[in-house]
Order: C-alpha cells, then structure tokens, then sequence
C-alpha cells in the first residue's frame, strides 16, 4: 500500500484498518506522532493528511492508501522549522507529548494569526500540563504575530 | 487500539453500486466514513463488528448542490466543507454554525453529516438542524431508493428506520424561511459533547429542535404552535418543559437541561423578534 510520507514515497504492507497512527509509530519508525486520548479529543497524534490536520488515531489506513494521501508528521518538519525553535526557546513544550500535535495544528493557522486564532486554531489540542500560554508565545513568535499572550 | 485488528475485514468498494450489492451479498457490514466515533469504539475495545465497509472513497457520496431554492447535501460531506460552503452559508447558516462546534478542526476534516446521523447520538450536533429545517434523507439499497423525512428517521436510542442493507446517499433540504438559530450548550467551546443543543427558525411558522433532551431528537411541535397561536415567552416555556424528557447523565442532570432550554427559548425569541431584539 502506497502513499507518500514526509515528501518520499513510501510503501507499508499493513492491515488495512490499522490507525495511521500504528502505521507511522511502528511500521514506518515516527514515534514524534504521539497517542494521547485515543478518541480525537486531545489532539496529540494530529497529523496533515493533503494538507488538512486529522487525529491519526482515527483514521484507518486504508483511507491514506486508497487515496495515495501525502502524510505530514513532525519527522517531516526537519526539527529547525521556526515552529520548532519558537517552542524550544520559549518554553512551549513541558512533558512534551502534546507538542508534534500542537506543531502540526499551528502549520494550519492563518498568516499573522491573532491571539484568538490561535487559541481556535489550537481547540482541539489539549496540553495536561496546561502550558498554554508558553505555547501560544511560542506560535505567534514563530508566525511573526504579535507576542503579548 | 484495544481491538484485535487480525479479525477486522474491510470491504473496499470503488463504486456507489459496489458499495450496496457488498451490504446486500455480504453483509452485515458497519459503513465507515470518517471514522471519527467508529474508531473511538475499536480503541476503547467497545465495538461488536467486526466487518466494515469503505465508503471514503466514494465520490458519488461527496457533493453539496442547489436543488429548488434548497440544498442538496452528500452524506459524505465533512464539517469542514460544510461551513466553508458559501451555499450552505447563504442557505442554511444554522448548519455552519454547528458543523462549526463539532469536535476540533481535526474532527471537523474527517467528520461526515451522513455519518453523524447514522451515528444516531442523540446528541449529535447537526441533528436538530436537520430537525428544524425538515430535511429529507434520500437511503439507497441494491433495491431502489427511498427519501425518509428526517422527523421519522429515528425510532428511539440509536435506533432508525434504516435496513442493515441501506446506506444514507444525502440528505435534501427544502427551502428554509426566517431566520435561523443555533445553539450548543457544553462543557467548553470545542470538543464538548453536547448538554443541551438547539436549533430554531423564525418565520411564518416557528420550528424548533432540541438535541440531547430526550432518547432522539426532537420537535417540539406544542411549543411551536403555542408561539405560533400567540402565546406568551413564559407560556411557551411551560410548554418546552412539558415536551422535553431529559435525563440525568455523565454530561448533565435533568434539571440543568429543562432549565437551558427554556432559557435558550427565551433567548432565540428575544434575539430574533422584529422590533424587540435584545
């Protein structure tokens, strides 16, 4: 089964109801995509699907396959993407397993996003150790977007 | 995930036409959109199935159309592509407005409203919206098709009208007069399943539903010929709390719910009268 994963083709033999998120952690060795609620409410395993954030928990692979999707993860942002280094300087991740979901929920916002889009945006990732306002400095320092969170 | 997977099959159909003859032949298949409460129940190990069937693919199911002054809605439009329609938001705004409240941006991508119907929570968020604008759900078997008022869809919990060999194909919605209103109540703006969820339209003749109230969706048609026949916003509430039977649950109490809803009445008739707005 076919499809295209952070920019090369790639081909995995798996069943094809297997979550797109055990297709990326343990056939294609990304473990940045993390499992948090396991029932689309937190967020953590999102992931771009033809450019459009889906919790990864939820979708089968059959439906990324069929369709020869192009699969974003956070393995795919290269770790020097501005995201990346907004959160790590300003403190945006704590325990981290929110974090790649966060990112990956932030690379869909819009240009000069406002405090408010951010904190729409970001309503489907929840983070336990609450470090919200870190992650909003973190998204609208990396968006270019003022920093008053 | 806690199911097995080894024992799940997934049946892959390439046409609208493969697609029924594999739910007549066989069956019984549980169809699969976006996955988004089907998978919850196999990561919870909660889901009796074990055969499923496809639909993603199938591009006779997408669509939204203008259809005599009203739409004409696939049943496998997303959330997301229903509040971006500028047909759904010049014609049925209400249904923006929900699709906009359901789940995250996440599950809005994924999240279809022919599944959200066959899910058949009584929660459902799009649900009263369809109540309220008397939408018709067009199924299709191998054997034909067949267009059910959305008011006699449901039987009672989780239950439809629905033959195991049907699928929804879409849902049509007549041209809808007067304004229209929606409403969810829940925990927080995003992710919440639902406390109490409405949806109203106020023209000629008022039209109400309510969501998460009872074992299904409902009209609530005394309340909708009090207001109609002139009755007063109080009058009209005692109604309400009459037709609405609630329950105490993880999410709510009884009490809480019938309290909202006469409030969320008094709102929508105060926010919508011409002359008296608040």
């Amino acid at each position: 089964m076919r499809f295209t994963l952070n920019g090369a083709p790639a081909e995995v033999d798996a069943h094809p109801m297997k979550r797109l998120l055990d297709v990326l952690r343990e056939e294609c060795g990304l473990t940045g995509t993390k499992e948090g609620c396991g029932e689309g409410e937190c967020g953590a395993c999102t992931v771009l699907v033809d450019g459009e954030p889906v919790c990864a928990c939820l979708v089968p692979f059959a439906q990324v396959a069929e369709a020869e999707a192009e699969v974003l993860t956070i393995e795919g942002l290269g770790g020097e993407h501005p995201l990346q280094r907004a959160f790590a300087e300003l403190g945006g991740a704590q325990c981290g397993i929110c974090t790649p979901g966060m990112i990956m929920m932030a690379m869909k916002l819009p240009p000069n996003p406002t405090l408010d889009d951010v904190r729409t945006g970001l309503a489907g990732n929840l983070c336990r150790c609450t470090g919200y306002e870190a992650i909003y400095r973190a998204v609208l320092e990396a968006a270019g977007g003022e920093v008053s969170a | 995930m806690k199911s097995a997977i080894t024992p799940l099959a997934l049946l892959q159909p390439r046409t609208l036409a493969d697609a029924l003859a594999m739910l007549r032949d066989e069956g019984p298949l549980v169809p699969l959109a976006g996955c988004t409460d089907v998978y919850v129940t196999l990561n919870f190990g909660t889901q009796p199935a074990t055969r499923f069937l496809n639909l993603w693919g199938l591009g006779e199911l997408r669509g939204i159309e203008a259809m005599d002054g009203g739409l004409r809605l696939g049943a496998l439009a997303t959330h997301t592509e229903l509040q971006r329609s500028p047909l759904v938001l010049e014609r049925l705004p209400m249904l923006a407005a929900a699709c906009r409240e359901v789940g995250g941006v996440q599950i809005q991508n994924r999240g279809t409203l022919g599944g959200n119907v066959a899910n058949a929570s009584p929660a459902g968020d799009t649900l009263p919206v369809l109540a309220a604008a008397d939408a018709v759900v067009v199924l299709r078997s191998a054997d034909g098709e067949r267009r059910v008022p959305f008011g006699e869809l449901y039987t009672g919990y989780r239950a439809t009208v629905m033959h195991p060999d049907e699928l929804i194909v879409a849902f049509e919605i007549p041209a809808v007069e007067g304004d229209q209103w929606f409403r969810k109540v829940g925990t927080r703006a995003a992710q919440a399943i639902s406390k109490v969820v409405m949806a109203a339209v106020r023209g000629d003749r008022p039209r109400i539903a309510l969501g998460s109230v009872a074992p299904t969706v409902v009209r609530l048609r005394g309340t909708e010929e009090a207001l109609a026949g002139g009755a007063t916003i109080e009058d009209a509430q005692a109604v309400l709390m009459r037709e609405v039977t609630p329950i105490d649950d993880l999410r709510s109490t009884a009490d809480y719910r019938r309290r909202v809803c006469a409030n969320l009445l008094a709102r929508w008739w105060g926010s919508t009268s011409e002359g008296e707005g608040s």
